[in-house]
Formats: structure tokens, sequence, C-alpha cells
């Protein structure tokens, strides 16, 4: 249906209610790519064959990521009146006894994880589960950017409409733009891209900025390792960040926009084009949108697969048809963008932070965090932590209640030691420094960034030289090489961190590092360049001992770094039953049967994969 | 006019001055690689790092920056000889054959490297990446026949796919700007080798002499710029000889 006027708006949102809460039996399935990953696929089709051959009459629905990536795959199942529950970590087998419990009227409880209380029809949730929004997972989230995240099919726009979809937009448009500007500017939002630069004074400036046309642009271009949150967003939801992009084309006076998606990104960009191309049928981009007058048509760019274009002046570049490299700022693209327009390129958190601010007004979102930085932020929660998952804060949150009550702490048991923020790029912050809050100021001041909202945490057993060493390996290889301080200077970092951990270094290796990197910092040319030696300027900052140990006693005290340990049997724990032997690769491994093995020092290349095999804890690891 | 001041001695320049030369019109010199006034600013190879200390303190490419009213910039400030220096000392351990390099290094006061020697079968690398043929084959020529390739510590130059290029006109442009002489170019009977973007160029002979002197794909300029028709016609030596004679049968000139 054409969208023209706000009763149509409406009209699609009671549609939208109608398939969210349908008055039969529906299982929404998380179908993100982290939900595909782990058999949702299999899951999807196991339920529907079952629901088939049993004649079960059901809506199933593919949604987007539902957030708990340690459950994958989750299940939501809605039967009217009867209540909601989510389901976790399903396969096949479970899905297909999952409908047959269901063929009986009856919500299983083997498998479920807790109750959903949002039912449409005021039911009372489950009482022997847990409510959802109580798990510590989810207990201090607050979802704005993922807010309809594994709620709604991703592409039905009546679905999105029926949470509020279009709300935002609707009353941009009856404002003038320059209030479209204000409303965000009060709102306190600040770029989630990393930046942090706030939104609505990069809008003002492009907005009085000379020359026409202006530009949007939404920058989808998230490369970090560990890193999905971007991804998430665009396959989960992609009108929010549409409708947002809508919003600011109106209030700087542009009529283009641009999502540059990476290509290694397939089911987003698969997302994101039904989404643009479905908005475009109900007159929600293109001309005359809402009977405004106001038009606004999105192009969809695809990412080539070089981090650096993540850089909001190499994505520029790259949309433009050139190598993807950074220019020197100024001038900023908000006065000098995209074709040398002015434009304003967001991170696609940004925009879809936008739409709901719009929705729901500038005090309230202002009400949300702290002072400064106001408003909530997602960050990946990933590495060594016990429950992994995308995660939605309010800033000011501390790290500790982050990786501690929401992760869970250590899996296992293990004692965190080290969290790094901001991707690549970012620092690793220390346990001891989890007081602090997560917000732009802090998280820079402590040495590391913000970021994009990647966030790794690291326990005992990892080597923060060897970290360094990982992520300096990232960055050598994804810089541009444009700049000498980030091509040069990289590679020699990495360099001198590949010796620190082979055992080779020497302690003027250390002062060479740090001059480097500080160099790096402040010579670079690009943002890139500025932030690459932050997880080097931040290990030797707080680390500092680990390199110490690895250069003058050539040992590391994580027990990680290959040419500097040494692994063992413990005859008085060696039971002789010959797992490791099998496990080891290398055939480094002797040993009869019921007696203590030995491991080949010649040949055993430190792997460890018989000391995580031994189920008898005998291997241990000499540093 | 902007007016600034350069290790505190003020001085004014137009609007829209890249910093760099500004700082040259107050006597300073500044190593770079990577500037060309012909060229748009590119800001690679970080050699011109200067401080800006006021209004806020910031270590900037002075190439890229534009002046700004009231900028006090600091050329000897530790940061930006440090930064200049080490740049220098990369470049150094990259490129050690370079003449050029080596001067501009010393007069920085950097000799030696730290950063050890290119791999062998680097170890006569001459080019530092300044990008200036790169861009000069796109700004002012137009031909856009090479690019840099790869990226990171695999960046360098070439013609795409590293096979002869049809884009290419022969002009020699890129071995005019390249600053370290990187970049090989040889005239070999009827033919210029472009030996870096693996090309060859016809040439044309002049109609007097007989000697090889244009690279035929710059035939065009005789339609494109008419005023040109003639240099192209002939070659250079052949021009000046009947000029000399001319100027003589005109007696603008006497044979001693």
């Amino acid at each position: 249906m054409r969208v023209h006027t706000r009763s149509d708006l409406e009209k699609l949102s009671a549609e939208g209610i109608a398939a969210l809460y349908p008055s039969r039996l529906k299982i929404s399935v998380g179908m993100a790519t982290c939900g595909l990953a782990t058999g949702a696929d299999g899951v999807y089709h196991a339920l529907r064959d079952e629901a088939a051959a049993r004649g079960l009459d059901l809506a199933l629905v593919a949604v987007g990521c539902i957030g708990y990536c340690q459950q994958e795959p989750l299940v939501d199942v809605r039967m009217p009146d009867r209540g909601r529950v989510l389901y976790a970590r399903m396969t096949p087998e479970r899905a297909r006894a999952l409908i047959a419990a269901l063929a009986q009227g009856a919500l299983p409880a083997e498998g479920a994880l807790a109750a959903i209380r949002e039912n449409g029809d005021g039911s009372e949730p489950a009482k022997d589960l847990p409510p959802l929004e109580e798990l510590p997972f989810y207990a201090h989230q607050h979802k704005v950017i993922l807010r309809n995240s594994g709620l709604i099919a991703p592409t039905r726009l009546e679905e999105y409409a029926a949470r509020e979809g279009y709300q935002g937009l609707a009353r941009a448009l009856a404002l003038p733009p320059q209030a479209v500007v204000d409303e965000v500017s009060r709102s306190g939002l600040r770029g989630r891209g990393g930046g942090g630069f706030p939104t609505g004074r990069k809008w003002q400036i492009c907005r009085d900025a000379p020359g026409a046309p202006k530009y949007i642009i939404c920058n989808g271009d998230e490369g970090d390792p560990g890193a999905y949150m971007d991804r998430t967003v665009l396959e989960s939801d992609p009108y929010s960040v549409i409708e947002g992009m809508v919003i600011g084309g109106y209030a700087i006076g542009a009529s283009e926009g641009y999502i540059y998606v990476r290509d290694e990104y397939p089911l987003a960009v698969e997302r994101v084009t039904q989404a643009v191309a479905r908005a475009e049928d109900a007159g929600l981009l293109g001309a005359d949108i809402l009977g405004s007058g106001f038009d606004f048509s999105v192009r969809v760019v695809r990412g080539a697969g070089a981090f650096v274009c993540g850089e909001e002046t190499a994505l520029i570049a790259s949309i433009e048809g050139g190598m993807g490299e950074p220019r020197p700022k100024p001038p900023y693209p908000a006065t000098s963008g995209l074709w040398g327009q002015p434009t304003v390129i967001n991170n696609v958190k940004t925009w879809a932070s936008v739409s709901a601010i719009l929705a729901r007004g500038a005090d309230w979102y202002a009400g949300l965090g702290v002072e400064g930085n106001t408003g909530t932020v997602v960050f990946s929660l990933v590495g060594k932590v016990a429950n992994t998952g995308l995660v939605e804060v309010p800033l000011g949150l501390t790290l500790r209640e982050m990786i501690e009550d929401i992760g869970g702490g250590g899996p296992d048991g293990k004692a965190v030691k080290a969290v790094q923020t901001g991707g690549p790029s970012g620092g690793c912050l220390p346990a001891r420094l989890f007081h602090l809050p997560i917000d732009y100021e802090t998280l820079t001041e402590a040495g590391s960034i913000m970021g994009s909202g990647g966030m790794v945490v690291m326990d005992e057993e990892t080597c923060m030289v060897d970290v360094a060493r990982y992520f300096l390996n990232f960055t050598m290889d994804e810089s541009c090489g444009k700049c000498t301080p980030c091509r040069e200077g990289t590679r020699a970092m990495h360099t001198i961190l590949s010796r620190i951990v082979a055992g080779e270094g020497t302690p003027e290796d250390l002062a060479l590092l740090e001059e480097v990197a500080v160099w790096v910092k402040g010579a670079a040319l690009c943002g890139l360049g500025q932030t690459v030696p932050n997880p080097v300027l931040s290990t030797l900052r707080y680390f500092r001992d680990e390199y110490e140990a690895h250069v003058h006693e050539r040992r590391c005290p994580a027990g990680v770094c290959r040419a500097l340990i040494r692994l063992a049997i413990r005859p008085d724990l060696c039971t002789g039953c010959g797992i490791c032997q099998r496990e080891c690769p290398a055939g480094a491994i002797r040993g009869e049967k019921r007696e203590p093995h030995v491991i080949d020092p010649e040949l055993c290349t430190r792997c460890r994969l018989c000391h995580d095999a031994c189920p008898e804890g005998a291997i241990e690891i000499v540093r | 006019m902007i007016e600034l001041t350069v290790n505190g001695n003020p001085i004014a320049v137009p609007e829209g001055t890249p910093l760099l030369e500004a700082v040259r019109a107050a006597g300073v010199e500044l190593p770079t690689l990577c500037y060309h006034e012909g060229l748009a600013p590119y800001g690679a190879c970080r050699l011109c790092m200067v401080l800006v200390a006021s209004p806020h303190r910031e270590l900037v490419a002075s190439c890229v920056y534009p002046v700004e009213e009231g900028l006090a910039v600091e050329t000897d400030a530790p940061e930006a000889v440090t930064a200049r220096r080490l740049a220098l000392e990369f470049l150094l351990s990259r490129c050690p054959q370079s003449a050029v390099i080596r001067e501009l290094a010393a007069g920085e006061g950097v000799t030696a490297s730290r950063f050890g020697a290119p791999p062998p079968e680097k170890a006569d690398e001459l080019c530092m990446l300044c990008g200036l043929c790169v861009r000069v084959c796109r700004e002012a020529i137009g031909a856009n026949a090479i690019s840099f390739i790869g990226r990171g510590g695999e960046r360098r130059v070439g013609a795409p796919f590293d096979v002869q290029s049809d884009a290419c006109i022969g002009c020699g442009a890129c071995a005019e700007v390249c600053p370290t002489g990187a970049i090989w170019i040889e005239d070999r009977g009827h033919q210029r080798i472009l030996h870096n973007w693996n090309t060859t160029v016809e040439l044309h002979p002049c109609p007097a002499c007989g000697r090889f002197f244009a690279p035929e794909p710059t035939a065009f300029l005789k339609e494109v710029l008419p005023e040109t028709a003639e240099l192209w016609g002939m070659c250079p030596e052949c021009l000046r000889q009947r000029a000399a004679r001319q100027w003589i049968e005109q007696d603008v000139v006497k044979p001693t």
C-alpha cells in the first residue's frame, strides 16, 4: 500500500500489529547472521516441516538478532492468551519436539530461557520462568537502537510501523527543518561510529554550508574484528536506519542518501536493499514523502573490503569510484564531502537513534545516560566472558557492570584481566579500572576509545603483548599505505612486537616501540592511523610488567607466547589414557598405555591441544 | 591577507595558502617529498610536520593545513622535529640508496636508521610512495594511466595489471615530477620505454633531421592546442637551429 498521509500510516501500523500479534500460534526464529551461524536455518526448516506434518497452524517468522549470542539459536514462541516464551540453544530435534508439545496446546518448559512480557494481548507471563528483562544479561540493558531487533520481521514495513516506525519522520516533516536540527542537538546524541562528535552540531554545520545538492551518507562499513553491531542493526531493523536518513535529509536540505555497507555482510546488503525497495513502493522514499513535498531517495553502495573505508573521507572516495584512501581534513565532509558537496555522514547506529529521538522527543533521549553522554550505545561483548552477545546500555554504565553483571565475568570462573574497547585501534584497560564509566571522554582519557562498539574481554590466559601484536597485525594489513607513519610505523611496531613475543626483544626495543607508537599517533594522516598505536600504548601503560617479563626474563606470564613456554606432563597426574597422544598433531607425545606419557620438546609446537584435551589436567604450561 | 606567526615572526599570506608556503615565505625551510605547487596537496610523506601552538596545540602536516588568522606555528618544537626525523628515518630505511632522501635526512640530523634495511630484492628501492607521478598523470595530464596498487606495505605504483597501458601517452611527466628519480624512461630508436609501467609508446620522427622525439599518442595535442602544433612538428634541436638561422637572416644577431 502507498503511505501518503498520517491515516495511511495508522492503517499500516494496524496491519503490523495484526502481524506481530496474530490470533494464532506465532514462532519467531532469530535469523540474523549470528543465528544462522549457529544453525537457525535448520531450526527454522525443522519447525516448518514438523508443523506441516502435524497440520499445526502457525505463523513462522524469521526475525533479526535477539541479542543473546551465547544462547543461539533462539526461538520466540507466542501462544495467544497463553503467554510468550523464549527458547534457547534450539536444535532441529528439539524444534520438532517443541512443535509436538505446542500441537498439544502446551508451552513446554524444556529449553525455555525466559518469559517475554510483551505479548500484545495482556495475558500473564509464565510464572515459573524468569522474565527476560530480569535475566542478568538483560537487566542493565535499555534498547533504543536495537528496539525492534529480534521482534519484527526485518523487511516487513508494517511491523516496523507498528512499533512507532515512521512516527519520527511524520513528526519531523511537520516541523521546520531547523527545528529538527535543534531537536537532535537538544537530545545530546553524539556520533555512534566512535568519534562522538555531536550529531546536531554536525548537521548544523552542513545545513549552514553553502552549496547544493547536499548528501546524506550512512556509514555501514563496520570492519573491526569481533564487532557486529552495525551488521545486526542493518539485518534486523533496516527501516530504523532509512527513516533516520530521511529525517537527516529533511533537516539539512538533502534529497539523496547513500548507505555504504561492506560486501562481507551479504545478508545486511540484501535486507537493506529490500527495505529500500519496499519503502520506495510505499512512497516512504521518493517524491513527496508523506505528502510533505519533501523528496528523498536512497542508494545502497557495497564496499569492497577495505577496513580503512570506515574512515569517512576514504568511504566518500570509495563511493565516488576512487581508491579507498583518506584525505586530510579540513575540509570536513559537512562542508565538502561527497562530490565536493556538503555531506552529513553518520554511523548506522546514529541513524537508528535519530528515528527514535524524533519519535519520542529529545527530552526522553537526553534523560538516558549521563550529562554530556546521553542515550544508549551498543556493544558486541565478546572474548573471554561468560555471556557473549549484543548489548545496548545507557552511557555511563561502568565497565564492571558491563563485564561482571551483563557478561557474567570470565568463563569457567577465570579472572578477567583486561577489556579492549573500540576495535583494533582501541586500547586495553586493566581490571583495576573497571570502575570507570563507559563514556567518550573517560575511555579516551584512559587510553582507549569508544569506537564503534567492539568490547573484547581478556582473561588471565591472555598475553597482552601477544594481543597488541595481534591487533597490529590486523591494522598493518589494513593500513592503506598512503602516509608514512601508518604504513612504515605500523609495520615497525609489528616487527618489534614479533621480536618480543619470540623472546628476542631487548630493553631498547621497548623504548623504540613507544617512540614509534607516539609518533604514529601524532603524525598519521587519518583517524585509523592516529589510533593504530592505542593497543601498544595502552598495554605499555598498564601491562608493562608483562613486556618486561618477556624482554628481561624471556618469560610469558600468561603462558601464551610459544617461544617462551614449554609443555610438560606431570607423571603424578598422568593416567596414560592416550588422549593427548591422539590429539597431538606433531606426534610429539610418547608413552605406553596406562603409563605416564612424555612430550618431546623438539617435536612439540606448543599448540596446547594436549593441554586442552587432557581430562586429568596433567599437562602443565611451563612458563 | 591572513596574519600568523612562524617561530614568533609575524607574516601575512593570502587566504587559502597552505601553511607550508607560509612557513617557507617566513624563510624557514621544511623538507617535503609529496608536495608540488602545481598539484593538490596530498599530505602523505609527513615530512613537513610543524607544531601549531595556538589557538589549539596540534602537530600538523603543514602542506595540507590551510592558514588561519592568528596561528602560532613552531617549526622547531621538539615534537615537530621528532616527527620529521622519524619520518625521514623510516624513509631512509625504505630507500637507503636514494641520494635525495639521504640529503633531506642529513638536513634534519638523521644519518642512519634504526629500522633496518630493505629486503635484498628491494635493496635499490627509490620509490617512497609520495604519489606525485600518480597525481600528475591524473590531475595535470588527465591520462590516469597509473595508480597505486595494493595497500599497506604492499602499496606500489603501476599501470593496471602491470601490462602495457593504453592510457599512457608517454609524456614522461611522471618521471619529471618524481623527487627521487625512481621512474626510468628510456628512448630507444623509435620507441619510448616506460620501464616502471611496462609500457612502450611509438615515437614520431622529426621531419627535418629524422630523430625520434615526440610520443605518437600526444599527436592529439595538435588539435586540442593548435599553438603547440609547430612544437610537435619538429624536434627541439631543429626548432632551435631554425630559429637561429632566422635570427641571423633578420640581422637579430650576427655570427661571431
